[in-house]
């Protein structure tokens, strides 16, 4: 069973998604929300291709056959770079200062992309840190509101510690105390959801800039090197 | 005499501006009053930046610090990302870090210190003093230094080249790098990126005993007009190690009088506090700092080489030490003042920094793996660093959630700030007093602050042609003349 994206057949499992066989076959579409540990979600739309003549969100769209996919075409990338603008400028992403520069995903997608500036003009939240946890930093400054947290909190660890409240541009992540504190959850240093954050939100205190430049995720290859052949 | 910070009666006076001089990080002006005789009335170096890395670093993580504050400057990032991590050090509780930290760390500083050095002179100072401060401006700029001078001029670029491969190796980038962290680096370099360094040490250094010659030389044909530029007495300040050499990595707090006398030696810098005071003027968004003993009137001091290498006892390698003792020499034993030293200062330094870098890169220590330290938290850090162009300090309160909850930076161009006003007015008297305004007059204002602080020469942007707007407005505000150079950008 095959389906074709950007011309190349592509081989698939019943019940993978686009994505999912995509990426098994060594080709990157470019994500944020998707975590191949995780139900798809599709709430980010970065990988959003033309399927049979359709926009769609490859993360969600069962693979079938005869399929015919489209991800690197002018208009679908158009698309994907100004989803990724917005997220920079609808929260405060200062890269340069950030820990999880090097390692965050939507830097190396913005990269991919070839995201230069934000281009939208800045929003710059005003979004206080939640320091108040002991071992884990929570900055919601830079949070894509992409669920994997929330996910991986109540999928993996059992204990819905996160969740977004609010709709539309007032959406934010919360924490699951009546306090309205990190601190005040059960969240474990063990737990699933502090190592799926995908940006800078969810962090372990006192490691940032442990790991040098040139040795992080993405420093010698892009992300549709690493995402795809992870070994090398 | 007239100091000319405040002119008597400014009603009715002429008012020149100089906006922007240019940028240290950000832009500054020279305002002068002139009377109907364009006789000097007032003359105010304004520094009309604002920063706010004080305020926005609050609240933020200690961790994230280092890397954050180094953004303040393009040309000394690594005096920033230094001062930083030795404040934090005291906040994770490494006292002490290990040897291999501390010598990486010394390592990239001596790199930043050599390529920041060669910028300075070979870049932006070298046109004015190789052509001379009324030359054509077609001509002194650092494309005339490259036609008129190419063998000085490819000095200063393969100089610079060699300061940012150290920092790199160590950094991890030649500008804003990572290295440095809380409690130690973040990795050590391997045999390969110590033998490329290695292989380059011959020529530094024979490039950096030529940098000292071409000083001297200048100094020696244009003697009094180099001894007289500007010339302003004042206190000295700087640390030095704690046995008086040289030291632009760690020590103590020293400062000396005008005539050389040690006013106080031996401050720990977690009592900058109680020695320093900083006075606020209405006209600028530079504090001006001072010795509190001695008051604002007559505390201030100047930082920078020029102090560096008077206040020390010794250069504590030897070549440096021999250049010291000759530059010593010239002046008969006095100290020097003159702002044009600062150059010559500036090229022993360039020597010390090579001589230091290629002991670094002899250590063993420098490939070793024991790269962090920690002990009980604290929740004050200090920092202080002799960065190129000065003393640096800064200084966090960190709570027990680990973010920062105060920030002070004094930086070298704050310490020079009154020592930078009274060398322009100096200049003003002797060569603008009574006379028209020139586009060489302009410059020699320009000659003595870039003395002091490159930034302000607009380092990082319109290299070796500051933006110049000089007005000539009446009594009532109303511009009578305009002069604009580099007019193709600010006209």
């Amino acid at each position: 069973m095959t389906f074709t994206l950007d011309g190349h057949d592509i081989p698939f499992e019943p019940g993978q998604t686009v994505v999912q066989a995509a990426l098994a076959a060594g080709h990157y579409i470019p994500h944020l929300c998707y975590h191949p540990e995780f139900q798809p979600h599709g709430s980010c739309k970065v990988c959003t291709c033309t399927v049979n003549g359709r926009t769609a969100t490859s993360c969600t769209t069962p693979a079938s056959e005869g399929l015919e996919v489209a991800s690197e075409t002018p208009e679908i990338q158009e698309i994907r770079r100004d989803l990724v603008q917005f997220l920079f400028t609808e929260g405060n992403h200062f890269c340069p200062s950030c820990e999880q520069s090097g390692d965050c995903m939507l830097q190396a997608v913005g990269y991919e992309l070839g995201v230069v500036t934000g281009h939208y003009n800045p929003l710059f939240p005003n979004r206080p840190v939640d320091a108040s946890h002991p071992d884990v930093l929570l900055d919601t400054n830079r949070c894509i509101l992409c669920e994997l947290c929330v996910r991986a909190s109540a999928q993996i660890d059992g204990k819905s510690i996160f969740a977004l409240s609010g709709r539309g541009i007032t959406k934010h992540l919360i924490v699951n105390a009546e306090s309205g504190r990190l601190g005040d959850t059960q969240l474990a240093t063990t737990d699933k959801a502090l190592d799926v954050c995908p940006v800078g939100a969810i962090l372990r205190k006192r490691t940032g800039f442990r790991v040098p430049i040139g040795r992080r995720t993405y420093d010698a290859r892009p992300i549709s090197q690493v995402t795809v052949e992870p070994a090398k | 005499m007239n100091s000319l910070e405040k002119a008597e009666h400014p009603a009715g006076l002429k008012r020149i501006a100089i906006e922007p001089v240019s940028r240290v990080e950000g832009h500054g002006k020279v305002t002068i009053l002139l009377d109907a005789e364009n006789r000097v009335h007032q003359v105010r170096l304004h520094i009309v930046e604002f920063r706010g890395f004080e305020r926005f670093i609050q609240g933020r993580p200690y961790w994230e610090v280092p890397v954050m504050v180094q953004r303040l400057c393009g040309i000394c990032p690594v005096s920033h990302h230094l001062a930083a991590s030795k404040a934090l050090d005291q906040v994770v509780g490494a006292r002490r870090i290990t040897p291999t930290a501390e010598k990486l760390r010394r390592l990239m500083h001596y790199g930043q210190i050599l390529q920041s050095h060669a910028l300075h002179f070979y870049h932006l100072s070298s046109p004015d003093l190789l052509f001379g401060f009324d030359a054509p401006v077609a001509i002194r700029n650092v494309v005339g230094v490259l036609q008129a001078y190419p063998e000085a001029a490819k000095r200063g670029v393969m100089l610079r080249k060699f300061g940012q491969e150290v920092i790199r190796i160590t950094a991890g980038k030649r500008v804003h790098g990572t290295g440095s962290v809380p409690g130690g680096v973040n990795k050590c370099i391997t045999p390969e990126e110590r033998d490329l360094l290695v292989a380059g040490l011959p020529d530094v250094l024979r490039w950096a005993d030529e940098g000292i010659a071409l000083v001297a030389q200048l100094h020696g044909a244009h003697r009094e007009a180099w001894d007289r530029f500007g010339t302003v007495r004042s206190n000295l300040l700087s640390i030095v190690r704690r046995d008086g050499a040289l030291d632009l990595y760690d020590g103590v707090i020293r400062a000396r009088d005008a005539d050389g006398h040690i006013l106080v030696d031996g401050i720990e810098p977690t009592a900058y506090g109680d020695l320093i005071r900083e006075n606020v003027r209405s006209w600028s968004y530079m504090k001006f700092p001072y010795l509190q003993s001695l008051g604002a009137e007559h505390g201030w001091y100047k930082v920078g080489p020029l102090a560096r290498l008077q206040n020390c006892d010794f250069i504590p390698t030897p070549r440096a030490e021999a250049a010291r003792q000759a530059f010593a020499a010239t002046a008969g034993g006095q100290i020097v003042h003159a702002p044009l030293a600062f150059h010559w200062a500036r090229m022993i330094e360039l020597l010390h920094s090579a001589e230091v870098i290629a002991e670094l890169l002899d250590d063993p220590d420098l490939l070793k793996n024991d790269l962090m330290a920690s002990g009980p938290r604290a929740t004050t850090g200090v920092g202080i660093i002799e960065a190129p162009r000065g003393t640096l300090i800064h200084h966090y309160e960190v709570d027990a959630q680990d973010l920062v909850t105060q920030c002070n930076l004094i930086v070298s161009t704050t310490h020079n700030n009154q020592a930078m006003n009274e060398a322009i007015r100096e200049v003003a008297r002797e060569y603008l007093d009574g006379r028209e305004i020139t586009e060489g007059l302009l410059n020699h204002i320009e000659v003595a602050i870039r003395a002091y602080d490159p930034c302000l020469s607009c380092a990082t942007h319109a290299l070796g042609k500051m933006p110049l707007v000089v007005e000539l407005l009446d009594a009532t505000g109303a511009l009578v003349d305009r002069r604009v150079r580099d007019a193709e950008q600010l006209a």
